[in-house]
Order: structure tokens, then sequence, then C-alpha cells
């Protein structure tokens, strides 16, 4: 009846956005030129997760 | 029974939950301010380029030299005659110099006149004109609410509560998530499912970015008292030889004063200048700051002191690791640190954030009593209950 808690499926898809994000974050820090560019790419891929999250069509319930 | 598989017991996420809510309704109001404010204020130097054009410099000839500082600062001083010389600042990306004139030596805002020059041919370029500046304006009321330090501490404060908001809110995320796939958003459902889903998604993915921002706010509410703090741990020391003489009135040479700290410190560039001030500086020293000139040492700056009578100079040896800290975090809260499309990057972020602000009010005015913390419960215990969280 009780199964342990999910950990991976809840938190994984969030720790890897986080890690980009934060590489991202960084990297324009570090630098001009490629680490800026580097930072536009990385920082982009959660604004994309989520356009993507939010256009997606026929999915009304899980 | 269950609670030695789950990772958190149902009182833990009770209690998780509950800091989330409190922590949330004491900054949400205040936070959603600073994002608005904080949207324009993202592209500072678009919009100011653009509502208040400004004459530009000559263009460098190779081998220009720097035109006389004390010049430009006796023709600032005969523009401004009730004012003070406050100090001086070059611009980052034009060769221009700011000659601030203020009324005193803690000018309040919009109070300090700016005259500028070109820094090759010396030649005065433009009094911009003072009164009502809309950027300025949003500055205040996003950092202080027009309240000075008081207001700045606060703002802190609220930053803090939002900090801890995003923390809680991550582990109560697991939890309701525990049956739902990653970035679940149900379109077609009640509107309740419907803001929860988005409120959800959209926090847990600009978590690490709102961390950020959130974090390096609380360090830039700091920034006075922690100056104040250094200037307390170092100027007595190195006033203390002066003790009993009287305050210079008259200064000696800027000129000389930024070429020796430039000679002295080669791999420095100087950025900007603070005259006596026995406010924020020292009533008896020109306060030369200067950055590196690579991309992280360019915001890592060391002041020199230079006394205004004799011309002698003070190296403090680099500022204690809390500043080094709060001058690393500005950029991360401002966003301006990588060009135009990482200003974009991050109003994107502040818009999201909004939307995570807007709908996190609207789930608390649509609450039923005590169901979410209920329904939080049977997650927890994971109960054999029919889908759809939140649902009735």
């Amino acid at each position: 009846m009780t199964q342990p808690f999910p950990f991976r499926k809840v938190y994984g898809p969030a720790a890897i956005l986080a890690a980009i994000t934060a590489y991202g974050l960084l990297s324009a820090l570090l630098g001009g030129g490629v680490w800026d560019a580097i930072s536009w790419v990385a920082l982009a891929c959660p604004l994309v997760v989520i356009a993507r999250l939010l256009g997606r069509r026929g999915r009304t319930t899980k | 029974m269950g609670n030695t598989q789950s990772s958190m017991s149902a009182r833990t996420v009770r209690a998780w939950y509950r800091i989330h809510k409190w922590t949330s309704l004491a900054c949400t109001a205040f936070l959603l301010m600073a994002c608005v404010t904080g949207l324009p204020l993202i592209f500072s130097d678009e919009v100011t380029a653009l509502i208040e054009p400004h004459v530009a410099p000559a263009p460098a000839l190779a081998g220009a030299t720097a035109a006389s500082l004390d010049r430009m600062v006796v023709e600032a001083q005969a523009k401004f005659p009730s004012l003070h010389p406050f100090g001086l600042s070059w611009d980052e990306d034009e060769p221009r110099i700011f000659v601030n004139m203020s009324p005193s030596a803690e000018p309040k805002s919009g109070e300090i006149r700016s005259v500028i020059f070109d820094v090759h041919t010396g030649r005065l370029l433009e009094i911009p004109k003072g009164g009502f500046s809309l950027l300025e304006f949003l500055l205040n009321l996003h950092r202080e609410l027009f309240l000075g330090l008081l207001g700045e501490l606060f703002m802190g404060l609220m930053a803090l509560s939002f900090v801890i908001s995003l923390v809680s809110g991550a582990l109560v995320y697991g939890p309701f998530m525990r049956r739902l796939s990653f970035g679940t958003y149900r379109r077609g459902a009640v509107n309740r499912i419907r803001w929860f889903d988005l409120h959800n998604l959209l926090g847990i993915v600009t978590l690490t970015w709102a961390m950020v921002v959130g974090a390096t706010g609380v360090m830039n509410a700091l920034s006075t008292p922690l100056f104040g703090l250094w200037r307390a741990q170092t100027l007595p020391k190195i006033l203390e030889p002066y003790r009993g003489n009287p305050v210079p009135s008259h200064f000696g040479s800027v000129d000389s004063a930024v070429s020796k700290v430039s000679a002295a410190l080669p791999q420095m560039k100087v950025s900007s200048v603070l005259f006596p001030n026995e406010v924020f500086g020292s009533p008896r020293h020109y306060i030369v700051w200067t950055r590196g000139k690579t991309p992280v040492t360019s915001r890592l700056f060391t002041p020199v002191l230079v006394d205004v009578s004799t011309g002698a100079m003070t190296v403090s040896g680099g500022l204690p690791w809390y500043l080094r800290a709060l001058e690393l975090s500005r950029p991360l809260h401002f966003g301006d640190y990588g060009g135009l499309p990482l200003k974009i990057i991050w109003a994107l972020f502040d818009v999201a954030l909004i939307a995570v602000l807007v709908s996190g009010v609207y789930l608390w005015l649509s609450r039923r009593r005590a169901s979410v913390e209920k329904e939080l419960d049977r997650l927890v215990k994971l109960e054999s209950v029919p889908e759809g969280v939140m649902a009735q």
C-alpha cells in the first residue's frame, strides 16, 4: 500500500534544470564572448521547458 | 505506518507547508512591486539611451592622453557654485567622465547634479537636467520604498522571507507532485487545478534563478551597513596619526592622486574618486576606487586612500570577504552582465516569477479551509485516493 517516495521522478528534472541554470548564471560572470553565449543558451533552457509544457496540447489530465 | 519510507513525516510536511504559506504571504505584495519595478530597471542602460540622449564624446585618437581632472572640477564648480564636488566617475562604455556635485556629504536621491566631460579633450559635453527621473523613481521604490536605510533593510527582510518561501516551497513541492508527472499542466481542468499546476510548474523551473536573485537581493539590502562596518573597522586606524590636526579645507590635485594610484596599481583601472566626505569616506582623503581589468576582477573594487594635503597614499589591502561577496552578488541581482540577450532572459524569468506570485495569491484566496493540509496528509500517507490533487 505504501510506496517509497519517488524522489527521482519528482525532483530529477528539477535538479537537472537547476544545474543548467546555475551554469548559465555563472558562465556570463566568468567572461565575455563565448561565455556570454553559453550563458544565453543555458538560461534559455528552463524558459523553453516552460513554453513547451504550457504549450502542450491535448493533455488535460495526467 | 509508511513514515519510515516516505522522506518526510506528515507533520514535517505540514510545518513546511505553513512556513511556505506565511513567508509567501508576508512578502508577496512587496515582491510583486519589486518584480514590476525591476522589469524596466533591467533595461536601465537602454531606456536611458532612449529617453535621455546624450552628447557623444569625440572619438579617441591613438595615443590620446587624459585631460586634466582638476580643470573639470573647477569648471563644474563654476556651473554649480552652491554645490560641493562630491566625486568623479568614469563611464564604463564611453570615454566620458562625470563630475558629481552635491549640496552635502550625504545627498538624498535626486540631489546630485552631474557635469559630463570628454575624458580625452576635457571638453564639457553636457549637464543633464536635474529633477524627476523615472528610472531613479523606480529604483528608489524598488530598493527602499522611499524610506532610506529603513526601507532598504525592510526590503532585505522581504527578500529573506522570499528565500525561505522558495526553500519551503521546493520541499512541499515533492509531496504535492508525487503522483503527477513533471510539469503537469491540466489546461482543461477547473481554475484551481490550472493555477495550482501553473504555480508548481513555473515555481520549480525558475527556482534556481529566483533563489539567486532573492539571495543577492538580501545581500544588496545589507550594502549600506556592510560598507559602514568596513569603514568603521578601517578608517579609525588610518586617521589615528592625524589626531588633533584640523580637517583640511583646501584639497590638493586630483590629477596627481589618480596618476599616483594608477602608477602604484598598474593591473587596476581607476573607476571613481570620492572627495573628502565624513559620512561615506574619509574627511581628509580622496578615496580612489580601482577595479581589475578582466571580466571577473572588473567586478572587484579596491579602494586607495590619498591624503588630500600631502598626497600620501594608503592602499587598504583590498576589501573584506563580505564586501567582495556583495560586489560579486550585484550583477547576479541586476542581470546586466551578459549583454542584451541576458537582460531579455532576465525579464522573461521576472515575468514567470510574477505569474508564480499571482497564482500563489489565487491559490490562497480560493483555499478551502484546512483542506490543503488534509490533502497533504493524505498524499504523504498515500492513502488510496482518487487521482486529481486539490480537486474536490
